[in-house]
């Protein structure tokens, strides 16, 4: 049997550690550079809305589509409204909405997923079945649906898509957990009188915590897009209210007036955002499965 | 006094694919409060299934009859709340690889308190004195500095007394130790058992104790029995075991240890291959391996017979073989060149 010498306190990496941990060791340049890119982003929708000075929703139909310029630093739209403070203000809307998604859809599908290993047996068949019928649902199509009996609107569209992502997470917790569970060291905690709540708990999902944060950032890119989508078509967030996806929409009229700054800008936060987002999210999971 | 643990016609069957393979076949032997019992045999006999068996671990699906009294309690028929707290205060477990045991990422003080927090009901401040109380009796001395490490920053022999520590924190009744030194250098294995038999001693636990070493088990256990494909073959007590087996497996076990006093050329082996119980032949599960194999050990199935011990070790020893020359065979079977087939005599 190897004896692991036995290394100075601190002196070497332990075999897993959980992401939050040292959120920065491990996913290379690009994670690096995602991750500072969304530190920007995160501290633009924080603070950015303290000092704004005007009023993003405050209409001047005399600057209607008013090119660049000290005052309209990026612009104004077909109302006169400036730019630059919608998208500022709209960030707010444009982020909340999917860390609302990836929270709720993460909890649920957390508790599923370890649920199901947990009890084994018919709680895992009928987790699993559930969690495939959900996957035959695009999340689009199942937020226009919500859309259709609770009227359009965030609310709707953040529990429509909450739904839809848990079982992103439910899968890939449940097969994360049932490795786990069937590790010698599973078994010895249960000789020990420990109960299955403690057990996951304590245990196994501090194990796969890695894996979750990973997944959790790759479906925070895809339900920033579903959302912009959604506002997009208008079945999100509703005017007047500043929203990144929104801005693309009514930003659509002016590509035809020469004035295409509204719909590029709010897009190019969208697509800034979701690439750093998705670059994250593959370098975590990456590190996690090395690691595991 | 009725015994601490008793098991009595165990029979194990486990789901392999789409059969049930039978792996242990009506095991019996009991436990005795404060003594030690071993179990030994070859991989595949069934002595890790009859621990497992005796804290609950059994695979998926598998299939058990007979019974297991601990106390007044019968094992196989205890559910939810009743057998955690029977795993939790009653019986401990310490495995062969301490290692695979503990979780990685959690330190050692955490491995140790966890149980006492949730099982005992003591504040963590408490806990943590008791953890390094515990690590102190196990022979660690800088307790404070180990109860902050993780498990892969202590060696085998550190971390298997820590499990050691960590099965006795409970006081438990009885211990199962299933090859808790197998996985470690000699030197390292006395200590380790040292410790495991002082603890046992002085907490006044009895101990089921799994083995292939018979001489370990020899110079710890009060009893030992000896199984084969899935049946106890023989059980006596530990001291006689070497001096005079009473069973042919037991005798070819002994006679393939080598002797720290002679030079061996060739190491003596029991020939052919270990079986396991769903593959055993018909009659005698040992006949295709035994010098003493007759043509009526291939028919029927030989039952454990009792038969008086030698007399020099004190009064009252007896003992259980599971051969049907048992009795005739008495005292011959380390004799080397004792070949006494059919096919010899004619």
């Amino acid at each position: 049997m190897t004896t692991a010498l036995a290394p100075k306190r601190g002196g070497a990496k332990p075999r897993r550690t959980a992401a939050f941990r040292a959120p920065l060791t491990g996913i290379g340049l690009s994670g690096q550079v995602a991750f500072w890119a969304l530190v920007a982003i995160a501290l633009l929708a924080l603070l950015g809305p303290l000092f704004v000075q005007t009023d993003p929703n405050a209409v001047d139909l005399d600057y209607a589509y008013a090119p660049m310029s000290p005052w309209f630093p990026l612009g104004a739209d077909a109302s006169g409204r400036d730019i630059l403070t919608r998208l500022i203000v709209g960030s707010r809307t444009a982020l909340l909405g999917p860390l609302l998604v990836v929270t709720i859809a993460t909890v649920l599908g957390t508790l599923i997923g370890l649920a199901a290993v947990w009890f084994g047996g018919w709680v895992d068949a009928v987790a699993v079945r559930v969690i495939d019928a959900i996957f035959a649902f695009p999340g689009i199509l199942l937020a226009i649906l919500a859309t259709a009996l609770f009227g359009s609107g965030l609310p709707a569209a953040v529990i429509a898509l909450s739904i839809a992502y848990m079982p992103y997470i439910a899968r890939v917790v449940r097969s994360a957990a049932l490795r786990e569970r069937n590790l010698p060291y599973i078994s010895a905690l249960r000789v020990q009188g420990r109960g299955g709540f403690a057990i996951s708990a304590r245990h196994i999902l501090p194990n796969v915590s890695g894996l979750i944060v990973a997944n959790a950032t790759l479906c925070f890119g895809w339900a920033l897009i579903d959302l912009a989508a959604l506002s997009f078509i208008g079945f999100g967030v509703q005017p007047p209210t500043a929203d990144w996806g929104a801005m693309v929409g009514s930003g659509m009229a002016g590509i035809l007036q020469q004035a295409p700054n509204e719909a590029l800008a709010a897009s190019a936060l969208i697509v800034i955002t979701v690439a750093a987002v998705n670059t994250l999210g593959d370098r975590l999971v990456q590190r996690s499965e090395n690691r595991a | 006094m009725s015994p601490l643990l008793s098991v009595e016609d165990l029979t194990v069957e486990l789901r392999v694919g789409d059969e049930m393979r039978t792996v242990l076949k009506n095991v019996s032997f009991s436990v005795e409060a404060g003594r030690t019992v071993g179990l030994v045999g070859e991989s595949g006999s069934g002595k890790s299934m009859t621990v497992r068996s005796v804290n609950r671990l059994l695979p998926d699906g598998a299939k058990t009859s007979g019974s297991i009294r601990f106390e007044d309690r019968e094992v196989l028929d205890l559910r939810g709340e009743a057998l955690r707290s029977y795993r939790a205060s009653d019986v401990a477990m310490i495995f062969q690889d301490a290692r695979a045991h503990t979780n990685p990422v959690r330190r050692i003080g955490d491995f140790l308190t966890e149980s006492l927090i949730l099982n005992g009901r003591v504040g963590r401040k408490q806990a943590t004195a008791t953890a390094s109380e515990l690590l102190e009796a196990v022979g660690i001395h800088d307790a404070e500095r180990r109860l902050r490490q993780h498990p892969h920053e202590l060696s085998g022999g550190l971390l298997q007394r820590v499990m050691i520590a960590a099965a006795v924190a409970a006081r438990p009744k009885l211990i199962l130790a299933d090859e808790p030194t197998t996985a470690l250098d000699v030197t390292t294995q006395a200590e380790v058992m040292a410790i495991l038999m002082r603890m046992q001693r002085e907490y006044g636990m009895a101990m089921l104790f799994i083995t292939h070493d018979l001489e370990l088990a020899g110079s710890v256990c009060d009893e030992t029995v000896v199984l084969y494909a899935g049946e106890v073959v023989e059980s006596q007590r530990a001291e006689q075991l070497h001096r005079d087996p009473l069973h042919p497996y037991t005798a070819a076990l002994v006679q393939a240890r080598p002797d720290i006093r002679q030079r061996a050329e060739r190491l003596s082996a029991v020939p052919g291959h270990p079986t396991t119980a769903y593959e055993a032949p018909e009659g005698c599960a040992f006949a295709p391996r035994c010098r003493f194999a007759q043509d009526r050990c291939r028919t029927g199935t030989p039952q454990l017979v009792r038969l008086g011990t030698a007399s020099e070790a004190g009064p009252g020893g007896t003992g259980l073989s599971r051969c049907v020359r048992a009795e005739e065979l008495r005292g011959r079977l380390l004799s080397p060149d004792t070949t006494d087939t059919e096919e010899a005599r004619r």
